[in-house]
């Protein structure tokens, strides 16, 4: 696992779901610049993805292989569905959908670090 | 909502808002067939779907990776992991389905998970030797910021409050 992306990630995710959650609070939908920072924080994760596989590449190993690879799945899956579930509906409720899909994405981070070394 | 929209200063928000006010008032027309048939996984349910959906993930996936990998250790707690992800599962599935069957599965499954969640949680403060890792009802699911105590009542509330409505 590349430090420097997880503590990216882990940065833009708790931002967005700051965001997403002021928006929900004051019952705003989601807009353009939301969705391009899920992409940010996306992106970055599919370079955790690219490193973990050359780091093992390499030789190095997680010190729990198999919980690590299903969290780096999850972390790549997690916003993708949580946009489209939040997008599925106009409504406060849905708007959270993002901000929880974003605050699990942080956690599976936090997670990442823990199974790989 | 409307009246919080307009210290706005951009021109936007009249057209914005005109058609949302346009779809509040189809939906009524059609109401209450219509409003009966966004039911569970509408407004807040929404919400709801998405966390028990992550539960039933994560619950699931982590109790297969712990009886694969080191059943041996905690039998009782890995086999109550993935009972509780089970139960998650069919709790989502029923909380999509807005038709009465799934109202009934999604009680049951909510129903379910309250007694387990009282009853693992409290016998694993009172002998903490039956669970020598945690599951996910240990200590009422601290493990996961109690909200496994939390979803099952937010669940069955929703189910009332819908079936009211």
């Amino acid at each position: 696992m590349v430090r420097v992306i997880a503590v990216a990630v882990a940065v833009v995710t708790l931002v967005l779901a700051a965001w997403v959650f002021f928006l929900a609070w004051r019952n705003r939908p989601i807009g353009r610049a939301v969705l391009a920072a899920a992409g940010v924080a996306e992106a970055l994760l599919l370079a955790q993805v690219v490193g973990a596989i050359v780091l093992v590449a390499q030789g190095e190993r997680a010190a729990e292989p198999l919980t690590f690879t299903l969290y780096l799945v999850a972390s790549l899956v997690a916003l993708p569905i949580g946009a489209w579930w939040a997008l599925g509906e106009r409504s406060r409720s849905a708007t959270a959908v993002l901000g929880v899909a974003a605050l699990v994405v942080a956690i599976l981070v936090e997670r990442l670090a823990q199974t790989w070394s | 909502m409307a009246t919080e929209t307009a210290p706005t200063t951009e021109a936007t928000p009249a057209t914005e808002t005109a058609p949302a006010t346009d779809q509040a008032a189809t939906d009524r027309d059609q109401a209450p067939a219509a409003t009966r048939a966004r039911g569970l996984a509408s407004g807040p349910g929404r919400l709801l779907v998405a966390v028990y959906a992550v539960f039933a993930l994560a619950a699931t996936a982590r109790a297969a990776v712990q009886m694969i990998t080191k059943f041996d250790e905690a039998p009782v707690a890995y086999l109550l992991s993935a009972f509780a992800g089970v139960v998650y599962i069919v709790a989502t599935v029923g909380l999509t389905r807005s038709s009465a069957g799934g109202r009934r599965v999604a009680g049951v499954a909510c129903a379910v998970e309250l007694t387990g969640v009282l009853t693992v949680g409290t016998l694993s403060l009172v002998d903490r030797g039956l669970f020598p890792d945690e599951a996910v009802w240990s200590a009422y699911g601290q493990g996961y910021f109690f909200l496994p105590a939390a979803l099952p009542i937010l669940g069955l509330w929703w189910l009332r409050h819908t079936a009211r409505s």
